[in-house]
């Protein structure tokens, strides 16, 4: 990435090449003027009211008080900036936790469904339908279906399979419950990326394999989970984005204020929304933007310098 | 009903009335219980006689939901909607939207009102919005179980609440497994709050921050209110109490899964409802005291305030005078028990006869505590965050009530930081 393969000298009689780049600029102009209205000016102004104290009924009021939104003690000792409030790590601990087991489960379960399906049998097309059900239940519809199936004196789980017990009122026992909707909704999903790696495989490999009396488990593991990693890594960075983004499911479930201590995007609607602090709430995206790049930038450096 | 002779009556006076011009009004009001259904017949009531129109926006049915969407609408000077229906704590949040009605309504017609409604709703001088119902918690209790189980009048103090509770839920389970003691609004949400901030000042415990913005929570009383309550989770209240709001336990009262049940007035014209499974056999009293304490109630209800930034002001001001008046206060009132805030209606005659308790409770109305919204002023939603967190940690047994307020108490003085 850092060694830069040295261009030839800009000569002005490669005109032809000259010309289809300044067309090309002039063709991507629209494109760019487009991202910097939806997606530039919203950042420029998060990344500006970060920097001041500011409400959101008022934002023309507001004062710079620089990174006081990230830290600042007063000097009675009170302390004021978001990364000095353990309910902001709790968050953040428990969106790392909801990602990773979700992600984790998502994939192993996924890529079981995967190889099933995959595989020639009667009715394979059907169940490869049935399979995207859960996922196409919009998210806030099937979290309230599960919370009802929740509730400890009608719901079919916490009243029937469990006998009256209270999984959602418990901040513990809420994550869980809470994983094990994201792990039926979005399995299929995982799926369905992997089952799309999967037909790529060339068949003809597999045979060579089993003339030469590979067991099955020998081919998973040295030609099928090889071969799939690109589709995988794609299916993980996408999953992982949306699991770090979590904001429906627990919301509709547990509410907006016990949410605001489950996950960081619900924090942040917190602080900006509730609370009205444009401010502390600007800080606060902004951070959660640079915890998401950093995941983003590890996972695919860390699978890139292995693999290529 | 006499329905059919007012309307023919309110005709005739829109026959003569003043507007020439008709125009649409929108109008945000909740739905929580028969909150949409009454707010559209009055809407319509108006427009009929007005020949105006009337839109309904529905808002969700949680305030803490509701005021987030309202402050989006506000901050951004939409005039999509003119009247907006404003709970008791957010005056002082929201002043700057609102037109100030003091001399655009009759003198006479704001201290109609009780006063200290008229005084929440007042910010700087300024008449934010009229008052369209006041709210107190009050406990509904099943009369026919207390006197199968040999009780002669409901709960005094919350020690003999839990007992009560206990003995009734042990009998009841023996054929109704999914049968509770008591159930209450545990969810971590504002209804936390008013719940909690009863349990405390009934106790003694003092109301979170005082009036001079001092906070006070941190107090033996305060603590020992709160590890009460922590002990009827699991014991007389379901442990999924820890996620009901409103709604979801008047639905297991109502389908006469509960013995007792704290809630707002709404609750009782729906429980006297056709299809409600304890119609005829639910009592109203005041909520219990603590050790030693008075009991309390915590003053809720709605407003009425129309939105600086509406086209139609002038009809939006008709509107809300309209609803806020003692006619439309008398129809909510019976239909579905919503408490007027005009004090001479609570000596009429139908409003007494469709809701026995409200004479008999006029003290808990009238009296009923305040939460600290006016010295927080509009830090207010972080102190209640803070305060129905903390008071969640302890129904969850994460904290101990002395621990919880302790922790609160250095919250709360980080969200008053540089001062409320």
């Amino acid at each position: 990435m850092t060694t830069i393969t040295p261009t030839a000298k800009p000569g002005k009689q490669r005109g032809i090449e000259a010309s289809r780049a300044r067309t090309a600029v002039w063709l991507l102009i629209p494109t760019l003027i487009a991202i910097v209205l939806v997606a530039g000016y919203p950042l420029y102004r998060t990344i500006f009211f970060s920097l001041f104290e500011a409400n959101l009924t008022s934002p023309d009021q507001r004062s710079y008080i620089g990174l006081g939104n990230f830290w600042f003690t007063t000097d009675e000792g009170v302390a004021l900036g978001f990364l000095q409030d353990p309910k902001w790590w709790g968050a953040v601990q428990n969106t790392l936790l909801f990602t990773i087991v979700s992600v984790f489960l998502e994939t192993v379960f996924g890529m079981i469904i995967a190889l099933v399906v995959n595989s020639a049998f009667p009715g394979r097309a059907f169940l490869r339908t049935a399979m995207l059900v859960p996922w196409a239940i919009p998210t806030v519809v099937s979290a309230q279906m599960w919370a009802y199936m929740y509730n400890d004196s009608f719901g079919l789980v916490g009243r029937g399979a469990l006998g009256g017990v209270a999984l959602l009122a418990n901040p513990t026992t809420s994550i869980w419950a809470m994983i094990a909707v994201d792990v039926w909704k979005t399995t299929s999903f995982m799926a369905l990326l992997i089952l799309a790696g999967l037909q790529s495989l060339p068949s003809d490999m597999y045979e060579a394999a089993d003339m030469d009396g590979a067991s099955k488990w020998t081919q998973f593991w040295r030609m099928t989970l090889p071969l799939l990693r690109p589709a995988l890594l794609v299916a993980l960075v996408f999953r992982s984005l949306d699991a770090l983004r979590v904001f429906d499911i627990m919301s509709v479930m547990v509410g907006n204020v016990s949410a605001a201590r489950l996950s960081m995007t619900a924090y942040a609607r917190q602080a900006l929304i509730d609370n009205q602090l444009l401010g502390l709430g600007s800080a606060v995206s902004i951070a959660i933007f640079i915890i998401i790049m950093v995941i983003v930038v590890i996972y695919v450096t860390a699978f890139r310098v292995k693999f290529d | 009903m006499k329905k059919s002779a007012m309307l023919i009556a309110l005709t005739a006076a829109a026959a003569l009335g003043q507007q020439a011009s008709a125009v649409t009004v929108t109008i945000a009001c909740g739905s929580v219980g028969q909150e949409l259904q009454l707010c559209k017949d009055g809407a319509a009531r108006w427009a009929k006689k007005t020949g105006n129109t009337v839109k309904v926006f529905e808002s969700p049915n949680l305030t803490n939901d509701r005021l987030g969407l309202y402050q989006q609408q506000l901050a951004a000077k939409s005039s999509d909607i003119d009247v907006y229906q404003l709970d008791v704590v957010w005056p002082g949040l929201l002043a700057q939207h609102f037109v100030d009605l003091k001399g655009k309504v009759p003198a006479a017609e704001v201290n109609a009102n009780f006063k200290a409604i008229i005084a929440a709703d007042t910010v700087n001088g300024k008449l934010v919005a009229m008052p369209w119902f006041t709210d107190a918690g009050v406990l509904y209790y099943r009369t026919d179980l207390l006197k199968k189980y040999g009780y002669s009048a409901p709960p005094k103090t919350w020690a003999e609440l839990a007992a009560m509770a206990k003995k009734i839920q042990d009998g009841e389970q023996k054929t109704n497994k999914a049968f509770a003691g008591y159930v209450f609004q545990g969810k971590n949400y504002e209804g936390l709050t008013c719940d909690a901030l009863e349990w405390i000042a009934s106790f003694g415990g003092g109301s979170i921050v005082d009036d001079s913005g001092k906070i006070t929570i941190n107090n033996p009383k305060a603590a020992a209110a709160l590890n009460s309550a922590a002990s009827w989770v699991g014991t007389i209240s379901p442990k999924g109490v820890t996620t009901y709001d409103e709604e979801p336990a008047r639905g297991i009262f109502q389908s006469g899964n509960a013995a007792f049940m704290r809630n707002w007035p709404y609750a009782w014209a729906l429980g006297q409802g056709e299809d409600s499974k304890v119609k005829g056999n639910i009592g109203v009293s005041a909520l219990p005291a603590g050790p030693g304490g008075q009991p309390a109630a915590t003053l809720g209800g709605w407003q009425l305030g129309v939105s600086m930034y509406s086209k139609n002001q002038d009809a939006a001001i008709d509107l809300v005078r309209y609803l806020t008046g003692p006619a439309e206060q008398k129809i909510r009132a019976i239909e579905g028990s919503y408490n007027p805030t005009i004090a001479s209606l609570y000596q009429d005659k139908d409003i007494l006869k469709a809701n026995p308790f409200f004479g008999s409770l006029l003290n808990v109305f009238t009296n009923a505590v305040a939460r600290p919204s006016g010295p927080t002023k509009d830090k207010y939603n972080q102190v209640s965050q803070a305060f129905s967190t903390a008071v969640s940690d302890v129904l969850n047994k994460k904290m101990s009530g002395g621990a919880a307020v302790a922790q609160l108490s250095a919250n709360l003085a980080r969200i008053k930081g540089r001062g409320w």
